[in-house]
């Protein structure tokens, strides 16, 4: 064991108890290697591997079909710009051509197109780490954006759990 | 002017500054239901008052609750609750709203319906990327366990219950019951032929009932009003109330708790403010992107939100109660096109004709969407369509899919088909010599 620090190990272990199979902790497991890493490496599936008790290629076999796992480096702030049809036609491709441009060169932020958010009722929406911004324009969001690179919003994990004092 | 009815919205429209929180909700009559139900102890009338209460479920395929809760196998223990909390049914937003800002009420229902059902442990299979829900659920969790009304022995009655909130992480798919077992289970989330159904064996192949968030939710208020007097609202075998999800061209897009039979044109027009600047309806998608759509015609603004009038009227469904609007500056291969792209990318490749069919009308989607449109186009789509759902221009169809995400894409081909032919026809140059 050495990929989860003592409190995620812990927080790990408690997860994989609490279910009837420890095979279902998997999802949760690569979440809170998220939270911990930034990214799920190799050696956060051989550790998920070993503590669900399934094999590394199990793990990548489950967590290679869900778009939330990242299995590269990514930037410490992941802005998820949705275009799908209501954001479509209220400005959302537009926002994320703005951000990915604005960003193209930069290492600290990731931004990716992604399907709708559940946020139509106040579209074109974006979140940053998991934390929802709507109603948005182009400069507007990258505004956003940089209040959370100043420090000004404290953002959560790249996994979207929030980030305790 | 037309008005909401508000049952399970309630709460969070009267108390939009504390409705998620334990004092907020039980200052709004929350868990008073749930302490009833235990001290009177009998499951047998909570799933009467259901079954009286004509309710259906809320996610997308309108099946009877009460029914689903009937094909548990008696005497088959455990048996789990799983609640479907993975609402991604492109312009849905009504199920993230309950979850952040009413989880309690969520939280008495999965207690109750648990009741009700014989189960001892529930999940909430929620959305990976809803941050907020997760947070306010999970909070909501642990005050009611610290209030008692979750845990061993709940309020005395000898009823233990524990929830376990397991979050997603990005796959469309896995808002379909059986591929959300599937990824319950830690598998990739592919969808399970049936039989067996999941009420015989779902979850670690145990008899499992999947609802959805906004149905679960409404239980403890059925059980609250007595289910006769829940079925006097609403419309012949559509009762109660629908939150309405309205987006697009509107003036005040946002949810909408109305009684079903109100009609598509006082939900749009009257709630929703109609389309801005005086533009007209060019068409709209009654019930998420998996439905066929309905176009801005008196026939279809007038009929009503009643799950079998559209379906045997118009073919269309209500589906997860999503209504997009789309004005007539909207082109409609372009909205076609991404709803492809969407389906396409959230295909999980279990079966062939999902898997080519729907990256292959995308692709010709994008090319009619962006001027390099061929004059066989249309009916190429009509062909790939009815390779995933044979008969897709004459609904009801058929599929050749294990789950209804392949045909769920043909859709919008279909009502392109049929609503739009001219007007892509002219634009494709069919019948005009090269």
């Amino acid at each position: 064991m050495s990929f989860f620090d003592e409190q995620h190990l812990a927080r790990a272990r408690e997860t994989v108890a609490r279910y009837p199979q420890a095979k279902s902790a998997i999802l949760p497991l690569a979440h809170l290697a998220q939270d911990q890493h930034g990214w799920l490496s190799p050696e956060a599936i051989a550790e998920i591997a070993e503590l669900t008790g399934t094999t590394p290629a199990d793990v990548l076999g489950t967590c290679s079909f869900y778009t939330m796992y990242k299995r590269r480096p990514c930037g410490r702030l992941l802005v998820s710009v949705c275009t799908n049809v209501t954001c479509l036609v209220t400005g959302g491709p537009e926002v994320l051509e703005h951000l990915e441009d604005r960003y193209a060169l930069e290492d600290d932020i990731t931004v990716e197109e992604v399907e709708c958010l559940a946020a139509c009722g106040n579209a074109p929406a974006m979140q940053v780490n998991y934390e929802f911004h709507e109603s948005l324009t182009p400069s507007g969001a990258e505004a956003i954006v940089e209040e959370y690179r100043r420090g000004d919003r404290t953002a959560r994990t790249i996994s979207g759990a929030p980030v305790d004092a | 002017m037309p008005e909401e009815t508000r049952i399970i919205t309630r709460r969070l429209r009267e108390r939009p500054d504390d409705s998620w929180t334990m004092a907020g909700a039980t200052a709004g009559g929350t868990y008073e239901v749930l302490r009833d139900v235990l001290r009177v102890g009998d499951p047998a009338d909570v799933q009467e008052q259901v079954r009286l209460s004509g309710l259906r479920g809320r996610g997308g395929a309108g099946f009877p609750t009460a029914t689903k809760w009937s094909f548990l196998p008696e005497g088959v223990y455990p048996r789990y609750l799983v609640v479907n909390a993975d609402e991604g049914e492109p312009s849905t937003f009504k199920d993230r709203m309950l979850i952040e800002r009413d989880p309690h009420q969520l939280v008495e229902g999965i207690a109750v319906s648990s009741f009700a059902l014989g189960c001892n442990l529930a999940f909430v299979y929620l959305r990976g990327e809803f941050g907020l829900g997760y947070d306010r659920l999970m909070a909501a969790i642990a005050d009611a366990r610290s209030a008692g009304l979750l845990g061993t022995n709940i309020q005395g009655s000898g009823f233990d219950l524990d929830i376990i909130v397991h979050r997603g992480a990005g796959a469309y798919i896995c808002g379909e019951e059986t591929a959300l077992i599937e990824s319950l289970e830690g598998e990739r989330g592919m969808p399970r032929i049936r039989p067996p159904f999941p009420a015989v064996a779902g979850l670690y192949a145990k008899p499992t009932v999947v609802n959805n968030v906004e149905t679960v939710s409404t239980v403890p208020h059925i059980v609250r009003m007595g289910g006769e007097e829940y079925a006097r609202l609403g419309r012949d075998r559509s009762t109660g109330t629908r939150i309405f999800s309205v987006s697009g061209n509107v003036v005040r897009p946002g949810n909408y708790e109305v009684e079903l039979g109100m009609t598509f044109r006082e939900l749009i027009d009257g709630l929703a403010g109609g389309v801005p600047d005086g533009r007209a309806i060019k068409f709209f998608i009654p019930g998420g992107a998996s439905s066929q759509w309905l176009v801005g015609i008196d026939e279809h603004l007038d009929a009503p939100l009643d799950m079998d009038f559209v379906q045997q009227n118009f073919g269309v469904m209500l589906g997860s109660g999503a209504v997009m609007v789309f004005d007539e500056t909207v082109d409609p291969v372009l909205v076609a096109w991404r709803l492809a792209k969407f389906f396409a990318h959230e295909s999980c490749g279990k079966c062939t004709p999902c898997r080519e069919g729907t990256g292959w009308i995308e692709k010709v989607l994008y090319r009619m969407s962006h001027g390099e449109g061929r004059p066989e186009d249309l009916d190429l789509l009509v062909s790939v369509g009815g390779s995933i759902s044979p008969g897709v221009v004459n609904a009801p169809f058929a599929q050749t899919t294990i789950c209804p995400l392949g045909p769920s894409a043909v859709s919008a081909v279909a009502s392109l088909n049929r609503y739009f032919r001219d007007e892509i026809e002219a634009r494709l140059g069919v019948g005009v010599a090269s």
